[in-house]
């Protein structure tokens, strides 16, 4: 591989970063079973599994939850991920 | 009737189904895949290479909900559909496919990748069926309480079996 290949930037830690202005929303529905959101959690974000299963929770008892931060790009990829397991996700700016 | 799915001994997934099990899982995978048509983009050779393609929103209701708007800013929303939907719905094919390419009545075994593309591929047909009936949060109370002679019952027990199978596949993989 040539010296100048695009290096692959790994992520940091996936622990929601409160100073970075990008969100990844997750909404309920009424299809999506919790043991199945909180497994994608859990392979998408690398989260241990009290960690998913109290996002779960969050998304569906309050209609949505926060479930990551970071840039705008980084967002737009976990977005794209979560649509491919088929949950309802959107990205938005911290307006807090 | 399937167990549904269990462990494998040698990694990956295990279960066993009947014909007709099979035969109705063929049949509504091939449902998704009907309606996910490929990812279409423009005639333009860059846009091609790069996955460019529609940006509209989907108007039947079940594609409104298998690509949903990730914006909730129309423009924002557009844009990124423009650079994503292509991509997504030949990963979302891929997964049916595979699906499609595996069932099989019997012992089936799916190796991590098949078992993913299953998982993914179950919740697209729940999905599916769950925008076509309006399903909601009291799903099992309806079926509880519908006449077996009601015209959507066939329909909601299918639902509630892919729920179980997707039940069983999260908890075998977990």
């Amino acid at each position: 591989m040539g010296s100048t290949a695009p290096v692959e930037v790994e992520r940091p830690a996936a622990d929601v970063r409160p100073d970075l202005p990008w969100l990844t929303i997750v909404w309920n529905d009424p299809v999506n079973l919790m043991s199945y959101v909180t497994y994608v959690f859990q392979t998408v974000f690398g989260y241990p599994r009290a960690k998913a299963e109290k996002l779960m929770m969050d998304v569906h008892h309050k209609g949505r939850a926060v479930v990551a931060s970071g840039t705008r790009e980084e967002m737009e990829r976990d977005v794209q991920i979560l649509h491919s397991y088929g949950l309802w996700a959107t990205v938005q700016r911290d307006s807090t | 009737m399937s167990t549904g799915f269990v462990t494998g001994v040698r990694g990956g997934v295990v279960a066993t189904f009947d014909a007709a099990e099979v035969s109705i899982l063929r049949s509504l995978v091939t449902q998704v895949l009907d309606l996910v048509e490929p990812g279409t983009t423009g005639e333009d050779p860059l846009e091609r290479a790069l996955g460019i393609g529609s940006a509209e929103a989907p108007s039947d209701p079940v594609l409104a909900r298998l690509f949903p708007s990730a914006y909730e800013d129309d423009e924002q929303a557009t844009e990124f559909r423009r650079y994503t939907e292509a991509t997504l719905r030949d990963a979302k094919r891929a997964d049916a496919q595979t699906m499609l390419d595996t069932a099989q009545p019997g012992r089936l075994e799916l190796n991590d990748d098949q078992a993913q593309a299953w998982l993914r591929s179950l919740n697209d047909i729940r999905l599916a069926l769950g925008v076509r009936l309006g399903v909601t949060e009291e799903i099992h109370e309806e079926i509880a309480n519908m006449s077996q002679e009601d015209p959507r019952y066939p329909a909601y027990v299918t639902y509630d079996w892919l729920t179980y199978l997707q039940d069983t596949l999260v908890r075998a993989l977990w």
